[in-house]
């Protein structure tokens, strides 16, 4: 209570870290943008064929001025290409929460102005993500569908092996008593027919709308067949002989309002008991704060209370145990009204905070209160004191805390996550319910720096031990390539271009976004689905 | 004499009027209506309410002895008829006195008198009442009314004797047109009036009208008012009525009064009358004629001289003394009243009928509203279409017109169309506000008609906006848990939505996308936004850093909104429908296997959509095969007789 803030606005510190942090803010939304700007190059083409953009074809799904949150916006960041300015993020679809007609909904697009909306390699890996959300927060599961289908120049054979699980999601999902939608715009063809074929309900647009196993040219191929592709697959011939289709679609905005005249007509919300309303207020400390006191360099120290006070309601908090394992701080507020455990680094986690964090955990899970990660730590310490006083166990009974509670977990990556200490703090193999990264945020076994150090040494000790001398210049060089080997990939957009978050996030977006998290959660919980044994089939 | 129960044997505004005047004075009341009007309001502040027809006024507001039919099945004693329909109607007037019931308003014989502007004519003169240079003789052939016609001089007005409020009269310019005006004037008039009688008169060039209104008792007491000038008028329509008229000094008022009360007492009139006045710029008067009803801009009287007309009409009528004498009238101030209707001036002024979805008359000092409506009703082709009347009040000329100006901008019709927005620029225009309207203002300042206002686009986006909000709040109204600062947000850049609205014919294509607080409209090349905070009907929206407030109304796909003095009206076009007729109206198949029983089209037909084309029998039901477009009929591939297959093409349209 009535924590008194030491951030200085009007300081030079703060006035750099705000210039540091918005440019990479600014980078981010360049980022986002190029999918963007690729895709809207198509419009002409597809206007010209009557259709509607993959982003015009969102925007219409959703209700208007009702919160989105998107997911993977960076995902196949520097995995399409090496050279960071070429790199196109996206993966080729557009994933993110949303409201249709009231209901709150998983939804991923095709986006096919991207080489036809052709799979890239981490297109599954962003697909699955979507799908693994929307079973756990009970989400109904809506796809605008328009792909050429994988990319066969870029074809693996990992990719066909894993990807059979996208359609093993949609079965899931449906068993799960979960509706899943899909909207035929163009064509899913191969693998992807079965994107409609799983679908609990198939919209096909006229026209441009194409499920089958295999198009034309495969036909052909094939078994010599002279065939067309509308007969073989179109949206026309699906909605009155083959049965696929329930809905035929004029065109694709019509398509579009059919999905959300389905989907209003589930009432999803029925069972929803109304939330029990707390009032709230508004941080005190603007959040617009956090851009100025957080340094993007994890080096340097701050007390992550700064952070906490600009985005729990009213900037109040209780400080649980504040003189006891004092680096690893674990406070107890409120984000819109909801009570949630935080848990945050102000420096390395020692035996004394492991064991602090790992009580905490437990305790909000007997209470069933959410736990927030705030990742700022370079890991659990190390050194002769701390294995001696117990760091192994005390550092794994706080993993093995993380992992068994059954609260709803959100973590936020917003400096420095290294090693097992990410672990520890809900990282990504711990499969938080929602894993955002700021974008000054730096993740990996260790940073640069210590990894080249080490590998340093080791090569020290190893030409001691053979009596060689030691190449000072070529450990140099070792050394510098380390650093960068390791810095290159620890970056967040590199991290989140890898699918190992769900994405990244505008700092100031924080509070919003942990409100839109808590809410997603906590109604996926108190909502109730009525799973079956097996998924609605269509005869 | 006595009564204790007023039958009000009109309907809207008027019937509302003198039901709560009644009401005020203790009297029970009687309304009657149709079905048409078994909503309007009139019916409910009535005690009673007494059935009289269907919708047509000739069997129902005009059928005199259905009235006096009902006022004696509900033990009314007196009828108040209002204005219009019987108001002025000799027969009923002696027909209800004739029932034993007494008639608020002039003996028979006044308004028979009064009714004939010849017999009127003649009478004024007698009495010494200036009138128009003209003829009004009862010789009626051609030949004395072109020698009388070329004794007044061109222009000359040619008039139905027995006609009224404007109709059957026309200007004619010069003695060439003379014939044709008499033969067009007298076919109208025994069209209209029942009468071919005709009467010629000198066009006073660019007058003003100026009338007195004038109260007389059973007991000889005769007084005036003052004045209310109605110069602005349309086609003899009156639109704006002021009190007191601008030009008038005590002299010319005393002067005119006089004129007034001797008319009034020519005619051995009682209760409230009105007496008509064209003013010339020189200071010249002429007698027009008398109304012998209440009239519809008696408020601006009211307003001024603090007086209850109504009351008074009950009150003579019961027999009671003036409360005044001509010494204790007193003029307080200036009133101006301006009249609502369902019509629209930037299309020639037609007439519109719709539901009144929401009413909210304007309120405020000085001013006063007299309305017939409610929401929920629907304004009906059968009435006139004035749906009621504006009224502001203030110490000078200058602060009632602006206040009106104010009245008319915040009282808010929305459903119909309405002239809201041409009273307004009627009371703003230049002449009007230095008090120089005459009766040619309109043609002067509108000489090609009221022109219809381009939609400016930043109104386009505050309905845009407002539609989306409303939107928004349903789909929040079905929400989960989400709490209020999650609004318009997104944690990536979303591109704005695609919208297409129609406003009458005109397509708008928008983009709109959403921010906290509000949303991002573009309009054309131009972007706005529209921070909007809504409550019920009404928006307080800042465009651009200007404060807008608006009252809107959105259901569905409509937008209704007022902004200032503008009513705009939009639909939104929904996906898929508009897109119907293309993608399908041109081949016609059969929907299911069926023989055809007809076929109602041949090639070269012109169809509407929805138009039938042929008629398909199976399951032994008939179906109708409509045309989902309106075109040219191309083909037609089916005869009667024929059985056809699920699917088979029946007819080709070439769409429009």
């Amino acid at each position: 209570m009535g924590f008194v803030s030491q951030v200085v606005r009007d300081s030079e510190t703060f006035a750099r870290n705000r210039a540091d942090m918005l440019a990479l803010v600014q980078e981010l939304r360049d980022l986002e943008a190029r999918p963007a700007a690729l895709s809207e190059k198509r419009r002409e083409r597809m206007e010209a064929r009557g259709q509607i953009t993959p982003r015009d074809r969102l925007a219409r799904l959703l209700d208007p001025g009702m919160p989105f949150l998107q997911l993977h916006s960076l995902a196949g960041y520097m995995v399409d290409s090496d050279d960071p300015e070429a790199s196109v993020p996206g993966a080729s679809v557009i994933i993110g929460i949303g409201f249709i007609a009231g209901a709150r909904c998983m939804v991923v697009v095709d986006d096919s102005g991207i080489k036809a909306g052709a799979m890239a390699e981490m297109t599954a890996a962003a697909f699955l993500s979507a799908q693994e959300m929307a079973l756990r927060q009970n989400l109904p599961f809506v796809h605008l569908v328009e792909s050429a289908g994988a990319n066969l120049m870029e074809y693996k054979v990992e990719f066909w092996a894993k990807g059979g699980r996208l359609f093993r999601n949609l079965a899931r999902l449906s068993a799960a008593g979960l509706p899943n939608l899909a909207v035929l715009h163009g064509p899913s063809t191969a693998g992807g027919a079965y994107m409609p074929g799983l679908a609990d309900y198939v919209i096909g647009v006229k026209k441009n709308g194409m499920a089958a196993l295999a198009g034309a040219a495969l036909v052909h191929a094939a078994t010599g067949e002279k065939a067309d592709d509308r007969d073989l697959g179109g949206s026309e011939m699906h909605a009155s002989t083959s049965g696929l289709v329930e809905y035929l679609a004029e065109d694709d905005a019509h398509g579009v309002e059919i999905a959300r005249d389905v989907i209003a007509r589930l009432d999803w919300n029925k069972s929803l008991p109304p939330r029990a309303a707390h009032a709230f207020a508004e941080p005190r400390h603007d959040i617009d704060d956090i851009a100025g006191l957080v340094p993007t360099d994890y080096r340097i120290p701050y007390d992550v209370r700064e952070v906490v006070a600009r985005i729990v309601d009213g900037s109040e908090f209780e400080d649980f145990k504040p003189l006891y394992g004092v680096s690893t701080v674990c406070l107890q507020a409120a984000v819109n009204g909801i009570s949630v455990g935080i848990i945050g680094n102000n420096g390395p986690i020692d035996p004394a905070g492991a064991t602090k964090a790992a009580q905490f955990i437990q305790l909000c899970g007997q209470a069933d209160i959410p736990l927030i990660f705030l990742n700022n730590t370079t890991g659990y310490m190390v050194g002769t004191q701390y294995e001696q006083a117990g760091m192994i166990k005390h550092g794994a009974k706080m993993i093995q805390a993380v992992t068994s509670v059954d609260v709803p977990r959100i973590t936020l990556y917003i400096g420095a996550s290294f090693g097992a200490g990410n672990y520890g703090m809900s990282g990504y193999a711990y499969e938080p319910d929602f894993l955002f990264a700021w974008p000054n945020a730096t993740t990996g076994v260790m940073g640069g720096e210590q990894a080249a150090g080490t590998m340093a040494m080791v090569a020290r000790a190893g030409a001691r031990r053979k009596g060689e001398e030691i190449d000072e210049d070529r450990l140099a060089k070792q050394s510098a390539m380390i650093a960068a080997h390791f810095d290159r990939q620890a970056g967040a957009f590199h991290t989140s271009g890898r699918c190992l978050d769900h994405g990244v996030i505008d700092p100031r977006d924080t509070r919003r976004v942990l409100g839109f998290c808590l809410e997603t959660s906590l109604e996926g919980r108190a909502r109730r689905v009525k799973p079956g044994s097996y998924g609605v089939a269509r005869f | 004499m006595a009564f204790d129960t007023i039958l009000v044997a009109n309907r809207g505004e008027i019937a509302a009027r003198v039901i709560r005047t009644a009401r005020e004075m203790g009297l029970r009341t009687v309304a009657v209506h149709t079905t048409a009007d078994a909503k309007a309001p009139h019916v409910a502040l009535a005690d009673a309410a007494v059935w009289i027809g269907e919708g047509p006024v000739g069997d129902s507001y005009l059928d005199g002895a259905r009235i006096i039919a009902a006022a004696r099945e509900t033990g009314a004693g007196a009828i108040h008829p209002g204005y219009g329909f019987l108001s002025e109607n000799a027969e009923f007037a002696r027909a209800v006195e004739a029932a034993g019931l007494t008639f608020i308003g002039p003996g028979p014989e006044a308004i028979r008198v009064m009714g004939n502007k010849a017999e009127a004519k003649r009478l004024m003169i007698a009495a010494g009442v200036p009138c128009v240079p003209g003829y009004e003789g009862e010789d009626q052939s051609d030949a004395a009314l072109t020698a009388a016609a070329q004794k007044i001089g061109f222009p000359l007005m040619v008039k139905a004797a027995a006609g009224g409020g404007g109709r059957g009269m026309r200007v004619v310019r010069n003695g060439a047109d003379l014939a044709a005006a008499l033969a067009a004037a007298r076919s109208e008039a025994a069209n209209a009036f029942g009468s071919d009688e005709l009467i010629l008169e000198r066009a006073i060039t660019l007058p003003r009208h100026v009338e007195i209104q004038v109260f007389a008792d059973a007991h000889g007491n005769i007084v005036h008012l003052g004045e209310r000038d109605c110069s602005v008028q349309r086609r003899h329509q009156k639109v704006v009525e002021e009190a007191p008229c601008p030009v008038m000094t005590p002299e010319l008022r005393a002067r005119m009064g006089t004129a007034a009360v001797e008319a009034a007492r020519a005619v051995a009139y009682r209760g409230a009358g009105t007496v008509e006045f064209l003013l010339d710029a020189s200071g010249a008067f002429y007698f027009l004629e008398m109304n012998t009803r209440l009239q519809v801009e008696h408020p601006v009287t009211e307003m001024i001289t603090g007086l209850d007309l109504v009351a008074m009409q009950i009150a003579v009528a019961q027999g009671s003394p003036l409360p005044v004498t001509q010494d204790e009238v007193r003029l307080d101030g200036h009133a101006i009243e301006v009249r609502l209707y369902a019509e629209d001036p930037a299309n020639g002024y037609l007439p519109a009928t719709g539901p009144v979805d929401l009413w909210r008359p304007a309120t405020g000092p000085g001013i006063r509203i007299d309305a017939g409506i409610v929401e929920g009703q629907e304004i009906s082709p059968f009435y006139d279409p004035m749906l009621a009347k504006i009224i502001a009040h203030g110490p000078t000329r200058e602060v009632a017109r602006t206040r009106l100006i104010r009245a008319v901008r915040e009282t808010v019709l929305l459903g119909t169309v309405t002239n809201a927005e041409f009273l307004a620029d009627v009371l703003g225009q230049e002449k009007f506000t230095a008090g120089e309207a005459t009766t040619g203002l309109l043609d002067q300042v509108y000489p090609e008609g009221f022109p219809a206002a381009e939609t400016r686009p930043r109104d386009t986006a505050l309905a845009v906006a407002a539609l989306m909000q409303h939107d928004r709040d349903a789909a929040l109204a079905r929400a989960g848990y989400v709490s209020a600062d999650q609004l318009g947000w997104s944690s990536a850049p979303l591109l704005p939505r695609g919208l297409t609205l129609a406003e009458g014919d005109r397509r708008i294509d928008a983009t709109v996308g959403a921010f906290p607080g509000g949303w991002s409209v573009g309009i054309g090349e131009a972007v706005f936004d529209v921070e909007l905070a809504v409550n019920g009907n009404d928006l307080s929206a800042r465009i651009d850093g200007h404060r807008v407030e608006a009252v809107a109304r959105v259901a569905g796909d409509a937008v209704q909104i007022a902004v200032g003095a503008r009513r705009l009206a939009f639909r939104r076009l929904r996906a898929g429908s508009q897109d119907e007729a293309r993608a399908g109206g041109g081949r016609v198949t059969a929907p299911m296997p069926g023989l055809v029983l007809a076929v109602e089209v041949a090639p070269g037909a012109t169809v509407a959509r929805g138009g039938k084309l042929a008629v398909l029998e199976a399951m032994k039901m008939q179906h109708q095969i409509t045309a989902s477009a309106a075109g040219v009929v191309k083909a037609v591939h089916v005869a009667a007789g024929q059985q056809l297959a699920s699917g088979e093409v029946m007819i080709e349209i070439e769409e429009e």
